[in-house]
């Protein structure tokens, strides 16, 4: 006789339930792309800022004019005295050079870019009239790896997918068997609930991995983004963060009979860490009062992580405290998932 | 196993819904239900009577708040995982993957039991042979029932339970699903299965438990029950008087062998064991109060009277189109 393996066969619906729905495949891998490469795009690293300089269209300023004009460094504006002072209060302009009792540097010392503006040209002009350095020192631009926005952001987009897609992948899954009578029906089987919920995660965790892929494919290919940690590690991190948030999705989804109730506690859970847990910015800009709160969530503690092996290189056994936090948020959860599961 | 020729046994069965912030509901009190092994029992009753509580208990998806269950000789709580393996069950209503072929849903309902059968022949019981590559989304109401109860015979069952089995689908349909009960019938083993259709009750079961208000008020195969009332036939007649008031039941009760006599909101309903006898009685009793005949009409007993008999109402239009709770 035929061997069936209830295991594999749940395994197996559950992949299919899954590659079928378009929209499902979309929010999976599509969009979390889509969003790299749009603030890839946005956030891309340009060349300094060219210093705005407003200049009077006095006869006795055109020796500086030309100055400036020639240097790319500046981009100049020509006006009346009026037309300087309107300029530098509308923001336009970093700094005037106006001639009133001789050449005088107007600026508004309120506003930061001024005063460097008006280093610059002073600067500028005082070289081409002759000045030379009291002390010679040789300036080297040195632009740090990993340091540019993009690199920032693509361990953080990779953290929130896999909150997404273990809260959403599982818990939304759960809720919609549940109101289908699905889990009802599938209780009345002989089926064993322990193979129900492997299948649940380990499907889980088989689409987590094109997920890294792809994300990490497209920030290496666009734009660069260096991946210093090995492979091994960033597996190990990622797969304790997958398994973390598919626990937290099974407990929200372990009672909930209503798609309504399941959508309000996915967003009332990942909207604070979309905005604390350093996504799209440094966790660190928060005061530190909030910090205990912050480093406490999940989230915060995966995107630690992965930005220590993904872009520090970072070695798997000094990421132990966060895979612990992460480990231990999975195991609460599940556990008490467990316990509470409605089946009807 | 201590009744083995009996499938299921519920003796005092009680089941108290408590919500809170409302009064707490009866659905069932004191139900009292056998089956015998290898027969098909139908729950027949209107919505609400505690047919589906029932057969959740019996299916071990709901505890009853008291009473004593057994199913197959063994018990909810001790023998599950044995028990599950045994019986088969279709809900009332379950929407199964919609993105699943019928082969697929029907592989991973038969890798849950130890034995069964394989599911491209349960498929083909179920004539479902031809659609087992497409999708659930695609299917029509009729086939995916089908579906349903493929899916709880795939494991074999000795007892299969099936809550409602019909509703809702089209005349071919539902032949097709008592056929597959039939042949399950056949083979030996035993079916229980709740309805608010009588005919369902009258062609596909060997006996009949009319549920009502959360009891049995009645339980005998659908001859027996038919015979119960005492009569074989009914007499509907409606009358108008234009000269007066319409008289009551009691101006026809002492008509030849009339056994029993109604009035509801169509007209009169007599019971009796000879029409031959009682039809011209009845119409020389209307001339004497000069009534005018404005319809009769002569059948055989149906179980639907032996359903009015005993609770004193109809199963109404309304009751079997609304869905109880």
């Amino acid at each position: 006789m035929k061997r069936y393996s209830p295991n594999w066969e749940l395994f197996l619906c559950r992949m299919r339930m899954f590659y079928r729905e378009p929209e499902a495949i979309f929010w999976t891998y599509g969009f979390p792309v889509l969003l790299t490469i749009g603030l890839g795009v946005a956030f891309r690293t340009k060349p300094p800022d060219k210093v705005q300089v407003a200049i009077e269209g006095a006869r006795v300023l055109s020796d500086i004019r030309r100055t400036l004009e020639d240097d790319p460094a500046f981009q100049t504006f020509v006006g009346s005295a009026a037309q300087c002072e309107a300029w530098i209060r509308k923001g336009e302009a970093a700094v005037a050079i106006v001639y009133g009792e001789g050449i005088e540097y107007h600026a508004d010392p309120t506003r930061p870019e001024a005063a460097l503006a008006r280093l610059k040209v002073d600067e500028a002009i005082q070289r081409a009239a002759g000045r030379s350095d009291a002390v010679g020192i040789k300036s080297v631009e040195v632009t740090a790896r990993g340091a540019r926005y993009i690199d920032f952001l693509i361990p953080g987009l990779v953290g929130m997918n896999l909150m997404g897609g273990g809260l959403w992948g599982i818990g939304f899954v759960t809720v919609d068997m549940r109101i289908r009578k699905l889990l009802k029906r599938l209780v009345a089987t002989p089926m064993r609930k322990r193979d129900f919920f492997l299948s649940l995660i380990g499907s889980r965790m088989v689409f987590t991995v094109p997920e890294m892929l792809l994300l990490l494919l497209t920030g290496w290919m666009l734009f660069r983004v260096a991946i210093e940690g090995s492979w091994l590690a960033i597996a190990v991190v990622a797969g304790v963060g997958a398994l973390s948030f598919a626990g937290l999705g099974l407990f929200l989804a372990s009672r909930a009979r209503k798609i309504e109730t399941i959508s309000g506690l996915m967003n009332a859970v990942m909207l604070p860490m979309w905005i604390f847990s350093g996504i799209f910015f440094s966790s660190k800009r928060f005061p530190d009062v909030l910090q205990p709160f912050i480093q406490a969530l999940p989230l915060t503690q995966l995107n630690n992580a992965l930005r220590a092996v993904i872009t520090d290189g970072a070695s798997l056994a000094s990421q132990g405290v966060p895979l612990l936090i992460l480990a231990a948020y999975g195991l609460v959860s599940f556990v008490l998932a467990l316990r509470y599961f409605r089946w009807t | 196993m201590s009744n083995a020729t009996q499938a299921v046994v519920c003796r005092d069965l009680r089941k108290r819904y408590v919500t809170r912030g409302q009064a707490p509901v009866d659905a069932l009190v004191g139900l009292e239900l056998t089956a015998e092994s290898g027969e098909c029992l139908g729950l027949l009753g209107p919505n609400g009577a505690g047919k589906t509580t029932t057969i959740e208990i019996l299916e071990g998806l709901l505890e009853p708040t008291s009473g004593e269950v057994e199913v197959l000789g063994m018990r909810w709580g001790v023998d599950d995982e044995a028990l599950r393996q045994r019986i088969g069950i279709s809900l009332q209503e379950t929407r199964l993957a919609d993105k699943l072929t019928v082969a697929e849903t029907l592989r991973l309902f038969r890798s849950f039991y130890h034995r069964g059968n394989d599911p491209m022949e349960t498929l083909d019981v179920v004539q479902l042979a031809e659609k087992r590559h497409a999708r659930l989304d695609t299917l029509s109401g009729g086939q995916k029932q089908r579906l349903a109860v493929a899916c709880a015979l795939v494991g074999e069952p000795e007892l299969l339970f099936l809550d409602e089995p019909t509703t809702g689908l089209d005349p071919q349909s539902r032949r097709d699903v008592w056929d597959i009960v039939r042949r399950h019938k056949e083979r030996g083993r035993t079916t229980l299965l709740t309805t608010h259709y009588m005919d369902e009750a009258e062609r596909l079961c060997d006996r009949v438990a009319v549920v009502d208000r959360g009891k049995v008020i009645a339980v005998g195969s659908p001859a027996e029950l038919i015979q119960r009332i005492g009569g074989e036939h009914v007499i509907d007649f409606a009358v108008q008087n234009s000269h007066g008031p319409v008289p009551g039941v009691e101006a026809f009760g002492d008509l030849p062998s009339v056994r029993d006599c109604r009035l509801d909101s169509d007209g009169f309903r007599l019971t009796v064991g000879a029409p031959h006898e009682c039809i011209p009685a009845l119409v020389a009793r209307l001339s004497v109060h000069r009534l005018e005949l404005t319809r009769l009409t002569t059948r055989h007993v149906s179980l639907e009277d032996v359903f009015v008999n005993l609770t004193g109402r109809r199963l109404t239009a309304e009751e079997l189109a609304d869905k109880g709770p």
